[in-house]
């Protein structure tokens, strides 16, 4: 197998199995749109790293985290409702990321960055995947009963003796860290779908969160083998293409669900 | 545990004013007050989620609290059975998990989906996960929610057991000052100051109780007077409809339902 297929594999599969828990969290908070405002803030990250010539990975995570923090803040404030926020958060930061690139003098493949480009993962860029992953799925291990009693009910918690504002911090960080890891697989636009389509298939057989989360690793593993065969065979953009499996997989197992 | 002359604004709301509370080891506090009396934020304060905008709040050191809080909503998408949920509880030992679920009457449920439980069986859960970090002090608030009247008084019965078994002390909220009568030691009831508060009995005569539902208005005052059918007539009397018999000897407005008879002659 050509080295470039098997990074595109490995970098798929580790993206896959930490984005089935950390998807979970998403699907019980409702964050779906924390998601989205996130990844679209990746872009701006890219912007600023081209024009002030910084490390490109590390700038889109300090920008995700920024933008993670800030909403933490905003939201504590509740002038306006969470969802009006993230709104205003999430194409205000895609827009000044779009006229900041039109600044910069370098050519860039915005449709890479758009729609992700699994096939030209670099080395370095793998290991990025590998350090940002191996932290979040660390955190989440950790943490996994403290977060799931924080969903539930926040107040019960804090009685409880856990502290959740660092809770709260800590996963809306951990999220930052893996949108801004992921952005090179399946691309700003369809990050979310990623995290939100093998929990959501997983849902439908999971009989406890912890199976939940298992289910939702694998069904995001199935998707992105699954896409890459299918980019591989009939030439179709690969970032899309996991998505659309992970959506197929999603579709049939609820018909499958329904007929039981 | 002491509250001493709390206060607490929220903005410009003034929520509570010099309200002072202290509850004894064994003792079971009832809370009642209308709806934004600040009953919730009082709780709040008592198990240290809020801090008052000023007074003090004196707990004994290392005081174990059990908390029961208003709303729990679980996530339909959020797979969870009983089993599993009391096992988020920190220190929750497997035995100590079985022995809660009996002491609450709950333990048919165990391995149920939290989404299937009824109203009170729910509530039974969220007691069993209280009961787990063998509290000194249970905070209940409103432990009898989304449960039928005959469910409510077995709760409240099941509340003052709770108490004699642990010997805890127990701060609760409550709507119903009838219900809840028979399970309290005393009442405080609060609308945003300590309008009165006492024994039970007392309260319930007391004018500043009387006078404060008055005023919340009938819709409010219906909620607490359906149980109002012996010694209570004074606050009865309050919403009670005219009752017409042969002793009456005025004319009415024409009116649909002042002649039922006629109505359902008309009807047909």
């Amino acid at each position: 197998m050509a080295d470039f297929l098997l990074r595109a594999v490995a970098a798929g599969l580790l993206l896959a199995l930490v984005a089935g828990p950390l998807g979970c969290f998403i699907v019980w908070r409702r964050m779906a749109y924390f998601g989205d405002t996130l990844s679209h803030s990746a872009l701006l990250g890219i912007a600023l790293g081209l024009l002030l010539n910084l490390n490109m990975q590390l700038t889109v995570i300090f920008i995700c985290c920024l933008v993670a923090l800030l909403l933490v803040l905003m939201e504590t404030r509740k002038s306006l409702a969470t969802d009006t926020l993230l709104g205003i958060l999430a194409h205000s930061s895609l827009a000044v990321g779009l006229v900041i690139l039109s600044f910069t003098n370098t050519q860039i493949d915005l449709q890479a960055y758009l729609f992700g480009d699994l096939l030209t993962v670099t080395n370095s860029e793998l290991l990025w995947l590998l350090g940002g992953c191996a932290l979040v799925l660390v955190v989440l291990v950790a943490n996994w009963n403290a977060l799931l009693s924080f969903t539930l009910q926040p107040e019960l918690a804090q009685v409880e003796g856990l502290n959740i504002a660092r809770l709260r911090v800590m996963l809306m960080l951990i999220i930052a860290v893996a949108v801004a890891v992921a952005m090179k697989i399946v691309g700003v636009l369809l990050i979310t779908s990623l995290l939100i389509i093998p929990a959501a298939t997983a849902r439908l057989f999971a009989r406890s969160p912890e199976q939940m989360a298992f289910g939702a690793s694998f069904s995001g593993c199935v998707a992105v083998v699954g896409g890459l065969t299918a980019s591989w065979f009939l030439d179709t953009p690969t970032g899309p293409s996991i998505v659309v499996v992970a959506a197929l997989l999603f579709a049939v197992s609820a018909m499958l669900k329904r007929q039981q | 545990m002491h509250l001493h002359a709390v206060d607490y604004h929220a903005g410009n709301r003034h929520i509570l004013n010099k309200v002072n509370l202290h509850l004894k080891q064994g003792q079971i506090l009832t809370l009642i007050g209308p709806n934004g009396a600040g009953k919730t934020t009082l709780v709040k304060i008592a198990l240290g989620l809020l801090v008052p905008t000023s007074g003090t709040v004196t707990r004994s050191p290392g005081l174990r609290i059990g908390y029961m809080p208003q709303k729990l909503q679980v996530e339909n998408t959020l797979p969870l059975t009983v089993e599993r949920f009391l096992q988020l509880a920190p220190r929750a030992a497997h035995a100590d998990l079985a022995t809660a679920l009996a002491e609450v009457g709950a333990s048919h449920v165990r391995h149920s989906r939290l989404q299937s439980l009824s109203g009170g069986e729910f509530q039974r859960v969220l007691l069993a996960r209280a009961l787990l970090g063998k509290p000194e002090l249970l905070v209940l608030d409103e432990p009898t929610q989304g449960v039928d009247l005959k469910g409510q008084a077995d709760l409240y019965s099941l509340i003052t057991q709770l108490r004699d078994t642990h010997n805890c002390g127990v701060l609760m909220v409550s709507h119903d000052l009838h219900l809840v009568m028979s399970a309290t030691d005393e009442v405080i009831c609060l609308n945003q100051h300590v309008c009165c508060h006492g024994h039970p009995e007392q309260v319930s005569n007391d004018p500043a109780y009387l006078e404060m539902f008055g005023q919340a208005g009938a819709q409010a005052m219906a909620v607490y007077t359906h149980h109002h059918y012996h010694e209570h007539t004074l606050a009865g009397e309050v919403v009670a409809e005219h009752v017409h018999d042969d002793s009456c000897q005025h004319d009415h407005a024409p009116s649909l339902l002042a002649n039922p008879q006629q109505r359902s002659k008309d009807g047909r």
